[in-house]
């Protein structure tokens, strides 16, 4: 596998768009992200219990895997020198197997903070159909250039 | 303050607004940052990043393997099951005490959002504490009636640096007819 690109800021402008990623759910699909999360709640791998104690149309992924599935998203596009400060997100509906996921997203802000720190801001979005399921905003930090490395910033250098 | 009453309560219990910016559950993981999990979670994404493969981008990068930052919980999730343990042990256990208190039956996560500090490393055993913010009155959704909540979970490496905060939005409820 090809290296990713390594993102830098003076490649990044505001309203940039990121690539769109589509995922098919299926119940593996769930049942993987919730055992990797170690989340064993029952709505997340039971289909009745879903059904009858929670009214949702079948089990749907859970919330540590929908931010794995948004860092993902975010590194496939910055590269491993990408480092996440901050990421924010509101589910408002839930994913189901039989769904296609598709993540969207594109960059709402770029900047250097007073340590020098480049951050770029993103606005991103998972959909189903025409259905927004999760509306995400995410902080990363990417290298100002050659030879700057977002991680190894500590202390007050690192302003997430 | 009145006490509660499932889908008709006014206002909030006592005890749960002795919740309120309290440092509560204090706990130490169970087990060590280790890789076996970070590979299984980065699977289940099919998340490629290097950083998580290749052992060379990692100490070239990071000073060594660490862990996606999105798996800040992931270390604090107690086992399904463990010897002499005779309650289930519940992950966000603030969140499981609304509900009882408040006599919500059912709830779900509405809003996260995660700031990350140190990242974390392969055999840090990390210590968390949750907060409980604020709850909201009563509001109706199409799930049913209930009140949002807002959770912090603070989590920190051995060597005393916060390594992220966790923020819940919860919304626990009583389905309507």
């Amino acid at each position: 596998m090809a290296a990713p690109a390594r993102i830098t800021l003076d490649r990044v402008k505001v309203g940039d768009a990121l690539p769109e990623l589509a995922v098919d759910v299926d119940p593996t699909t769930v049942v993987l992200g919730a055992l990797a999360s170690r989340d064993w709640r029952p709505m997340h791998h039971d289909k009745d219990f879903a059904q009858e104690r929670n009214g949702t149309a079948h089990i749907f992924i859970n919330t540590p895997h929908n931010a794995a599935y948004f860092e993902r998203y975010i590194t496939d596009w910055t590269g491993p020198t990408g480092r996440l400060g901050r990421i924010q997100f509101r589910m408002k509906d839930s994913v189901f197997p039989g769904d296609t996921m598709v993540f969207h997203g594109a960059v709402a802000g770029v900047g250097t903070d007073e340590r020098g720190c480049g951050w770029i801001e993103l606005a991103l979005k998972l959909t189903v159909g025409d259905k927004t399921t999760t509306e995400c905003t995410a902080r990363v930090a990417v290298p100002t250039g050659k030879g700057d490395n977002p991680w190894k910033r500590k202390g007050d250098d690192w302003q997430p | 303050m009145k006490e509660s009453k499932g889908a008709e309560m006014v206002d909030l219990p006592e005890q749960v607004v002795s919740w309120i910016g309290q440092r509560r559950y204090e706990i130490v993981g169970d087990f060590d940052v280790e890789r076996g999990y970070v590979s299984t979670s980065c699977a289940s994404v099919q998340n490629g990043n290097p950083l998580y493969w290749d052992e060379k981008v990692a100490n070239e990068l990071t000073d060594g393997w660490i862990a996606p930052p999105s798996m800040i919980s992931v270390w604090f999730r107690p086992h399904a099951w463990a010897p002499d343990r005779t309650e289930q042990a519940q992950p966000l256990q603030v969140h499981f005490d609304l509900k009882e208190a408040l006599d919500l039956p059912e709830a779900i996560m509405t809003d996260n959002t995660i700031v990350f500090r140190e990242p974390v490393r392969m055999g840090d055993r990390l210590k968390t504490w949750q907060v409980l913010r604020s709850v909201s009155d009563p509001k109706t959704t199409k799930l049913g009636t209930g009140r949002f909540w807002v959770i912090d979970v603070e989590y920190q490496n051995p060597r005393g640096e916060s390594v992220g905060t966790e923020s819940y939005t919860g919304f626990g409820y009583r389905r309507g007819e």
